[in-house]
């Protein structure tokens, strides 16, 4: 059976106004119900390209980009995008946990009330359930109302999945969710990955290639804006065909 | 002791001398305020000094028609500076391209040095004239058109202080709001600025002390009439201050005399205002995290 991508990447390239190539001619082609692992060394555009499928990259003056990323075969880089509804349908999650400065509650169903929804069991239906999704409900559930600054690093960092989740996006983009976490905060994101999937197309930039072999079904070899390989998690971590591939996996790389 | 502790205890206590001077230097003028301005109380009776009139050669020493004028001029020019300032600070910080930034940034720096006098001037012979004829009034040196120059003097201030601390909000916090959904002014609104909250309220703080403590400006173009301002209309009559009556009438006063006292009982009444307004400004700065807390919740 060969299901049909819930994104396509198609010859996408991202150059930044100080002429930097961020990503150069990048194809991929990414399945619903999946973990997509995008990773390899620093600076190789891995963030610039998650950041390009919710068009976070508009915030960024002046960056050039070509090709198209095709989201359910529409092309989410059109002119006359709606990127307040793209935003709803693809979420993020950033390396640092960025807790708005409002209260638990409030963070959580911050994106619904944008999204213009006053009901308040409405809303708070949605909180719960997100917080549930994001496995922190039984430790926030009494301190709804505390500025969620009160809480710690890796509850912050579950909080902005939660808040992500609460929207009941389609595709869930994290970049590097666990690198400020410890490790049990860290094996309780990746497993609740395991279930959001069930659910939703996850493309993840992992902290460490043990967390990308951990959790891909399907990962992306990045070299300085350039694909280098693509294939499913098992090939790429235990039969990677390209060297350079090889090289990074097995740690022999810079 | 060796060398490298002797310098660090040198050190410490320069600076501790320096910090303790200026609560010497403020406890000094105080007390010559009040070594000069007591005698006042003695000599004029309490409801006298709050009456409404100030004739000081007829021997009426009224105070209330210049604080009256004082708050009036200065709430206006709050009432302006706010909204117009705050405004200015995001435009610059969160909405204009970087070129316009660039050129907005230093202007707004350059306005605040602009000394009050040539504001004055400006005030006189433009702002004047253009109010009377705007508003059809017998004479444009009115309150309101203090409150203008000093909003204008309040401006730069408050816009360079609320810059910074909007464009201290890491861009982390822009990100996570546009992520969710956002539009420009909603991350603005909802999270930008309540993130910056502490800086921008000590923007506005450091705004309205320069408009009530300004006083060249405000002598120049408020008329100096001491009337008490009773109907909201009063604001475009001419008022008169208590900084601009200490400033025109000092240098008048025979040394002494009761005049020249209750001038002093109006630099101990300023002095008492300026002072219970940084303690106000104070609490909401630096209160903030339990603030925010009661407020978020
Ligand atoms: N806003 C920007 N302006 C200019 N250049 C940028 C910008 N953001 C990223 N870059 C450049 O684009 C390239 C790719 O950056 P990106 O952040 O996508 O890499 P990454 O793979 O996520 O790296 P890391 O593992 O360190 O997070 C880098 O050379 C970086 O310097
Ligand atoms: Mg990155």
């Amino acid at each position: 059976m060969v299901a049909t991508p819930k994104i396509v990447i198609d010859r996408l390239s991202i150059q930044y106004d100080d002429g930097t190539e961020s990503l150069r001619d990048v194809s991929i082609e990414i399945l619903a119900n999946e973990v997509t692992v995008l990773f390899g060394p620093a600076g190789g555009g891995k963030s610039t390209l998650l950041r390009a499928l919710n068009r976070l990259t508009d915030l960024v003056p002046r960056t050039h980009i070509t090709g198209r990323i095709l989201l359910d075969g529409e092309d989410v880089l059109a002119d006359g995008v709606d990127v307040v509804r793209l935003r709803r349908r693809v979420g993020m999650v950033f390396a640092q946990p960025i807790p708005l400065p409002m209260s638990v509650r409030q963070n959580v169903i911050y994106g619904l009330e944008l999204a213009g929804e006053k009901r308040k069991s409405r809303l708070d239906e949605a909180m719960e359930q997100g917080l549930r999704a994001a496995a922190l409900w039984d430790e926030v559930k009494d301190r709804l109302h505390d500025p969620a600054s009160a809480l710690s690093g890796g509850q912050q960092q579950r909080l902005c999945l939660a808040r992500v989740l609460a929207l009941e996006p389609e595709v869930i983009l994290l970049d590097e969710p666990t690198s400020g976490l410890d490790p049990i905060s860290t094996g309780k994101v990746e497993a609740s990955l395991q279930d959001l999937k069930q659910a939703y197309t996850v493309v993840i930039v992992p902290h460490s290639i043990q967390q990308a072999a951990r959790i891909a079904d399907r990962a992306a070899f990045f070299l300085q804006g350039e694909l280098i390989e693509y294939a499913s998690g098992k090939t790429i971590f235990t039969a990677p065909k390209d060297k350079r591939t090889e090289d990074y996996v097995t740690g022999r790389f810079g | 002791m060796t060398p490298r502790n002797l310098r660090e205890v040198v050190i410490e206590s320069l600076v501790r001398a320096a910090g303790y001077s200026a609560v010497v230097f403020v406890g000094l003028i105080f007390f010559f305020l009040l070594r000069e301005g007591l005698p006042g109380f003695a000599e004029v009776s309490l409801p006298a000094l709050f009456g409404s009139r100030w004739y000081p050669t007829e021997g009426h020493y009224g105070l209330l028609p210049l604080i009256g004028g004082s708050l009036v001029v200065t709430l206006g020019a709050a009432a302006i500076a706010v909204p117009f300032g705050l405004a200015t600070a995001i435009f610059i910080s969160e909405i204009a391209p970087r070129w316009a930034r660039e050129i907005l940034k230093p202007l707004v720096e350059i306005l605040g040095g602009l000394p009050s006098v040539v504001l004055g001037f400006l005030g006189v012979l433009v702002l004047a004239p253009f109010m009377r004829v705007l508003l059809n009034l017998p004479t444009g040196l009115t309150a309101f058109t203090g409150s203008v120059l000093l909003a204008g003097m309040a401006i730069p201030t408050l816009v360079s202080v609320a810059e910074d601390a909007l464009d201290a909000v890491p861009r982390n916090y822009r990100d996570a709001a546009v992520a969710l959904g956002a539009s420009e002014w909603q991350t603005i609104w909802r999270v930008t600025l309540p993130a910056a909250r502490s800086g921008v309220l000590t923007a506005v703080m450091l705004g309205i002390g320069r408009a009530i403590g300004e006083t060249m400006t405000v002598m120049m173009v408020t008329g100096n009439a001491a009337r008490l301002p009773t109907t909201p209309n009063s604001l475009f009559l001419p008022i008169r201050t208590m900084t601009a009556t200490i400033a025109a009438e000092m240098g008048e006063v025979a040394n002494g005399s009761t005049h020249y006292h209750v001038l002093f009982v109006i630099g101990i009444v300023l002095f008492v205002i300026s002072f219970i307004v940084n303690l106000a400004a104070g609490a909401v700065v630096f209160r903030r995290p339990k603030r925010a807390e009661r407020v978020l919740s």
